[in-house]
């Protein structure tokens, strides 16, 4: 065991990227949630996401073009979502499971030609001066493109919930969808599409899995993350930026993990893997005391009938 | 205009008939979905749901039918009740795996006496170990209101690095030449869940499961605390006034729903399965959730649907060795089986009106 070998700058650099589909993927799910839908089939949208993005991005040998097909491919497994509790009125937590179980079979099927070949790397961003910096340098300016998207979109919809009319209604219809709709406001075509957005969110955050963080093709290869991302939208009391606080400390605590199996410290690999679910549940319970920031009409089905 | 029009009270018939149309409409986009794959779909179709039952096999594959449909029916009917009434208990994988641990363990422990009261301990020690993965949702839930439909999943994690530590360690066959995985406990004869009737399949986690099936009937139609379930479900505020106490109706369902998980797995791993190792688990908590929507939640459904359930299991296999057709496709099978039973659900609680105008 030698923990000296551990070096804070690259532990904090891989930090930032372990804590990035978690965070793409919480970001999209706040979204849902503040419009008052409770769509648990994120680990499914990102699987999927993480299949289309590595099919395409070996087809067509460009990494960019892999995250628009995953944004794409989450987005349509979120329209089955859509289709089932929006459309068919069907109960939001069994839809959930049903993507969930789904997008994992689906996924393995799509990814049976896939196993062992390397995708097309992104490459990291070099900004002279900057990026060359000692310690800031490598943690905050030598990282791949996705990792700024993430963040971008974080202040995004931070700004936008906050400033702007279209978050303002989105709210509305998140806290109160009979009175929204009683406003004029459509509240399925306003839900729909923040299902879809929560998805387009989810499937980069599969992808970044399967392209940067990974990178190769495995089967469930997610393994949780899609959940965890769940419990950060309550852990991050509905706000983005607490989000992203989140998602660095889960990534962080994901990393030390992997970091003190490679030192080979005196505790079990398992009980060292098992240690990043096993927060997510004290930090539940911690936070768990207070709902009051929880949309009101979180998972409930709206039906418009007079 | 087409609109909805919720109906007072759910389609009896509807209810009877939405499984049926969900699964006809499985197996035409499954078909579709086969034949994209390149395979002749109506082959397909009739190798998962005709060769298990009535091909040149079928000797073999009917036990079979019990012994893959048993641990789904046992999951199912436990989570069926909490289902029921808004507990979503989504870790019976864990649940599983735990029991199939305390089971196994308690068995091994005893290796290598011989004693009939051996395999009555580990059916106990199997339904405690369920019991106890699935009371820290539910203490949590009670305690501090945590989420339940989280915590029970995240700890299908933390089973399953449970699972790879005692297989590797603590449960690791002594005499099996550094190999990973427990002792066979098919060949200790007293802790051996054997078939009943050779070459039949039954073995006691069979009789559990049917056993199961009758309490639960009983238990939601002519149990006080059954009525309490199902009104909770329908409807909570009613409940409320009823003076239904919700800490204890959480304590219960999930408790019981990861007992009979437990008790699933401590069957399986003594009997069909015989080790205690990494690859142990192989998603029926998973598909139990499948399986008890399918059901309806109902007991009698919920026992049909294992049964279907099972045979997709069985005919997906002989699909994938006699036409090619992968694993993976199997699982989309499934999963498109809870879609549309979700979908078709519609007709049941809502009338489709042509609607002669709209404002707004």
């Amino acid at each position: 065991m030698d923990l000296g070998e551990i070096n804070p700058v690259l532990l904090v650099a891989s930090l930032m990227v372990a804590a990035t589909p978690l965070l793409l993927a919480a970001i999209g799910e706040l979204v849902v949630e503040k419009a008052g839908v409770l769509n648990l089939g994120v680990e499914g949208m990102m699987i999927v996401g993480a299949i289309s993005g590595f099919a395409i991005s070996v087809e067509t040998g460009s990494p960019w073009l892999g995250f628009v097909a995953a944004a794409i491919g989450g987005a349509v497994l979120s329209l089955l979502f859509v289709l089932l509790t929006q459309v068919a009125l069907a109960n939001q937590v069994a839809s959930g499971l049903a993507l969930t179980l789904f997008g994992l079979g689906f996924s393995a099927l799509m990814g049976q030609s896939y196993v062992g070949v390397k995708p097309p790397s992104m490459g990291d961003i070099h900004i002279p001066v900057i990026s060359d910096i000692p310690v800031i340098g490598p943690i905050l300016f030598q990282h791949d493109p996705i990792l700024y998207v993430g963040i971008a979109l974080t202040a995004a919809v931070w700004a936008t919930l906050k400033y702007t009319r279209v978050g303002l209604i989105l709210r509305a219809v998140g806290e109160n969808h009979d009175a929204a709709h009683a406003l004029g406001y459509k509240v399925i075509k306003i839900r729909i599409m923040a299902i879809l957005f929560g998805g387009a969110c989810a499937g980069l955050g599969g992808a970044y899995i399967s392209l940067i963080r990974v990178p190769q093709w495995t089967e469930g290869m997610t393994a949780g993350v899609g959940w965890i991302a769940l419990a950060l939208v309550v852990f991050a009391s509905w706000k983005p930026w607490r989000a992203l606080l989140g998602a660095y400390l889960f990534g962080g605590i994901t990393v030390l993990q992997l970091n003190l199996q490679a030192a080979g410290v005196a505790i079990p690999v398992e009980y060292l893997a098992m240690s990043p679910y096993i927060i997510t549940i004290l930090v539940l319970v911690i936070l768990s005391a207070d709902k009051s920031s929880a949309p009101a009409s979180l998972g409930r089905t709206f039906h418009a009938s007079h | 205009m087409i609109v909805l029009e919720k109906r007072p009270q759910p389609s009896k018939a509807w209810s009877y008939a939405t499984p049926l149309v969900a699964v006809l409409a499985t197996m035409v986009f499954g078909g579709i979905l086969f034949a994209i794959l390149g395979k002749n779909p109506i082959e397909a179709i009739g190798t998962i749901f005709w060769e298990p039952l009535f091909g040149e096999f079928a000797f073999y594959y009917r036990p079979q039918l019990l012994v893959k449909g048993a641990p789904l029916v046992l999951i199912a009917i436990g989570l069926s009740l909490g289902f029921r009434a808004g507990i979503w208990n989504i870790g019976a994988e864990g649940q599983y795996i735990m029991g199939a641990i305390f089971g196994a363990g308690a068995g091994l422990a005893f290796f290598p006496m011989d004693a009939f009261f051996i395999f009555p301990i580990m059916v106990i020690a199997g339904a405690f170990g369920g019991w106890l993965w699935a009371m820290i949702p539910a203490f949590l839930k009670v305690r501090f209101g945590t989420n339940e439909i989280l915590v029970s999943l995240m700890l299908v994690y933390v089973a399953e690095q449970m699972l790879a530590s005692v297989s590797l360690g603590l449960l690791k066959n002594p005499e099996g030449f550094g190999f990973p995985g427990s002792r066979n406990l098919q060949q200790y004869d007293s802790a051996h869940n054997a078939e009943l009737i050779a070459g039949s399949g039954m073995h006691w986690g069979v009789v559990t499961a049917l056993i199961a099936v009758i309490f639960a009937y009983i238990l939601l139609n002519r149990h006080m605390l059954g009525f309490h379930i199902r009104l909770t479900g329908e409807a909570p505020r009613a409940a409320k006034f009823a003076g239904v106490n919700p800490a204890r109706l959480i304590l219960f369902c999930l408790g019981l729903s990861g007992a009979l998980a437990g008790l699933a797995g401590m069957f399986e791993v003594s009997g069909p399965s015989g080790v205690v190792s990494i690859d142990f688990n192989v998603g029926y908590g998973f598909t139990a959730i499948i399986v008890a929507f399918l059901g309806r939640l109902h007991p009698v459904g919920i026992l049909l649907a294992g049964g279907l359930m099972a045979l997709t299991y069985i005919g997906g296999e002989i699909a994938q060795s006699q036409l090619g057709l992968p694993a993976a496709a199997i699982q989309v099978f499934q999963g498109m089986l809870l879609f549309f039973l979700l979908a078709f659900d519609l007709l049941t609680n809502y009338r489709i009106r042509a609607a002669r105008s709209e404002v707004a």
